[in-house]
């Protein structure tokens, strides 16, 4: 097992650096100057070539490619992304807050989120076919067709203003977390349930199953037997949700006003703020792959045979 | 192909089909339809009730509403369809070139796709329209970037199932060309499988596309879009939470006639699932599970 955590982090290297040239390269292929966005944010009324020039030796921008990839990815690697073209804050500043609000809301979405899918899948599978089933798969076909920013909309309408229960945006109290992470839970859980269902009901059919329904063994025991087998295909796919809803709870937080990486990169993007994009991008990707690896490794745990695929 | 046949059965596939048809119809001849013009602005009519003149009322610069859902369907669904088909197209290029060849071919595009697939598609789009600039151009293009890799994957498993099956050994035996071969022995087989994850993700693309115009980094002012009516009715919340309802309804209708439609397609298109009277149920891919927005 110990063998397989290294052998497993090694493989996520190459796909790092890789991830970060993809990003340096992507920003560097945009058609706008960044020392134009500069000078820009800094209201400078008569943007000249001299200036242009200037901005972009202060920026680095006049040394070669390989030159400012290889400072960049130094700095990055030693948490520091550079400034905010717009505030001139450092990025670190910006989006280590944002981070932190964001994780907590997808931590506490994603806790959520497993509770509901395992048990509303659990309850499927065991009475498949029959009313509950039928009505809890077409109420999460309705629920996963509706887009997570109407629905946001429709709930603040009905709880926050007519009702008047909870509160509209920002990020205050425990409250604040119902409505968004009710969202999010709703988006997500309607699409995971179906996953624990299908793996409980293709287990249930497996020989084990029958065995142990053969040799006497209580339904409850049988259950939980199906339950740890059909959990591994559920795991990974709550691993890889994880970095999934990091990155997506953009319209969530917009719609809230949550403090977050959403809220953040949105403004980013609008004001071409480049280093904060840059940054962003690389921390969710980041997370993407080592999400993914922590996901590889507990399916390697529960799963001996697994760990020989590496 | 006998999936007409099939799919009649299936009466919630066949009634999604009418309304896929019937909106992409609506959509190219929406100049036809439209009783008034969508930027029509007309500040008398501020938030009037429907009426015979206007179906569905009007909006916060009396502008018609039933004109500018017909008109949002150019952007939110016709769109979108048209990205579908260029990132299937893509990915089908490289999926068969990779599925079939082997070899050093297919090592290359696969760990292409993995570097892309690495990355969360939705922040990739995000990275995208950051540095391309806000447009509903741009989001496209960059769904095209994102998606193909994921349909050149499923695409490239499809194909090898086949690859090595004894006919199609026969058939390059017989000196049969390689093209030939794809086209009249590899094409016909993996249809099945593309149309399934094809129209598997209209759905989610619809929503997040019009999510992304949703945020203000799509279509811009005063083109109508869905997500965007969506956006410019959240405004009035408070005071007029009812003008949310017709491009909500839009949207909804819209996506779960896709999501049905794919359902009974695979069913209509798996003999083994047609025989059993299983509900399809689908075990997304981590990657298509991806994203809600």
């Amino acid at each position: 097992m110990g063998m397989y955590i290294i052998r497993r982090m090694l493989l996520a290297v190459p796909l790092l650096w890789a991830i970060s040239l993809l990003n340096f390269i992507l920003i560097n292929l945009s058609p706008m100057d960044p020392a134009v966005v500069v000078l820009q944010a800094q209201g400078v009324p008569s943007i000249t070539d001299e200036l242009i020039e200037r901005t972009q030796q202060q920026l680095g921008l006049d040394q070669p490619f390989l030159v400012r990839y290889l400072n960049w990815m130094l700095d990055c690697l030693q948490l520091d992304f550079g400034n905010s073209y717009i505030t001139g804050q450092s990025v670190w500043a910006l989006i280590g807050p944002a981070f932190l609000n964001t994780l907590r809301l997808t931590l506490v979405s994603a806790v959520s989120i497993i509770a509901v899918s395992v048990l509303l899948g659990v309850l499927c599978a065991l009475q498949v076919g029959r009313v509950l089933d039928k009505s809890v798969r077409t109420l999460a076909f309705i629920l996963t067709a509706i887009p997570s920013y109407g629905l946001a909309a429709l709930l603040v309408w009905y709880f926050s203003v007519r009702l008047d229960l909870l509160p509209t945006s920002g990020m205050d109290s425990y409250r604040s977390y119902i409505l968004p992470v009710l969202i999010i839970t709703i988006s997500y859980a309607g699409l995971y349930f179906r996953n624990v269902r299908s793996s409980m009901l293709s287990n249930m059919n497996k020989d084990y199953a029958l065995y142990g329904r053969a040799s006497g063994l209580p339904e409850r025991v049988i259950t939980m037997h199906i339950l740890r087998n059909s959990l591994q295909v559920a795991i990974s796919i709550f691993c890889m949700a994880i970095p999934i809803i990091l990155g997506s709870t953009v319209v969530v937080e917009n719609v809230f006003a949550w403090p977050g990486l959403g809220s953040l990169s949105i403004r980013a993007i609008l004001s071409r703020d480049f280093p904060v994009i840059q940054a962003y991008v690389l921390i969710l990707a980041i997370s993407f792959v080592i999400f993914n690896a922590i996901s590889d490794m507990i399916n390697a745990a529960m799963n001996p045979k697994l760990r020989n695929g590496l | 192909m006998n999936v007409w046949k099939n799919s009649a059965m299936d009466k919630m596939g066949q009634l999604s089909l009418i309304v896929v048809v019937g909106v992409i119809i609506a959509g190219l001849s929406a100049p036809v339809l439209v009783p008034h013009d969508p930027l029509a602005v007309q500040m008398s009519l501020r938030y009037a009730e429907p009426s015979w003149e206007y179906l569905l009322g009007n909006d916060q610069l009396g502008r018609c509403i039933l004109s500018r859902l017909l008109y949002g369907i150019r952007p939110s669904v016709l769109a979108v369809l048209l990205v579908l088909l260029l990132s299937v197209l893509i990915g089908a290029i490289l999926g068969f070139l990779a599925g079939y060849f082997r070899g050093k071919t297919d090592t290359w595009i696969m760990r292409i796709c993995d570097v892309v697939l690495s990355f969360p598609g939705y922040v990739m789009t995000l990275a995208m329209v950051g540095i391309l600039g806000v447009g509903l151009e741009n989001i496209l293009i960059a769904f095209v970037l994102t998606k193909w890799a994921w349909f050149a994957r499923v695409i490239r498993t499809s194909v090898l199932q086949y690859t090595e099956m004894d006919y199609i050994r026969f058939a390059r035996t017989t000196g049969m060309g390689h093209g030939a071969i794809i086209r009249r022995h590899l094409i016909p087989v993996t249809f099945a499988d593309i149309a399934v994850t094809a129209s598997s993700s209209v759905g989610s693309m619809i929503l997040q596309i019009s999510g992304f115009s949703f945020l203000g980094l799509g279509i811009q002012a005063p083109q109508a879009e869905w997500g965007m009516m969506l956006n410019e009715a959240r405004e009035v919340m408070f005071t007029r939470p009812e003008m949310m309802l017709p491009p909500a309804i839009a949207i909804v209708i819209v996506v779960s006639a896709f999501h049905f439609l794919a359902d009974s397609l695979q069913v209509a298109l798996d003999p083994r699932l047609r025989q059993s009277g299983l509900q399809p149920d689908r075990l997304p891919d981590q990657q298509e599970v991806a994203v809600r927005l």
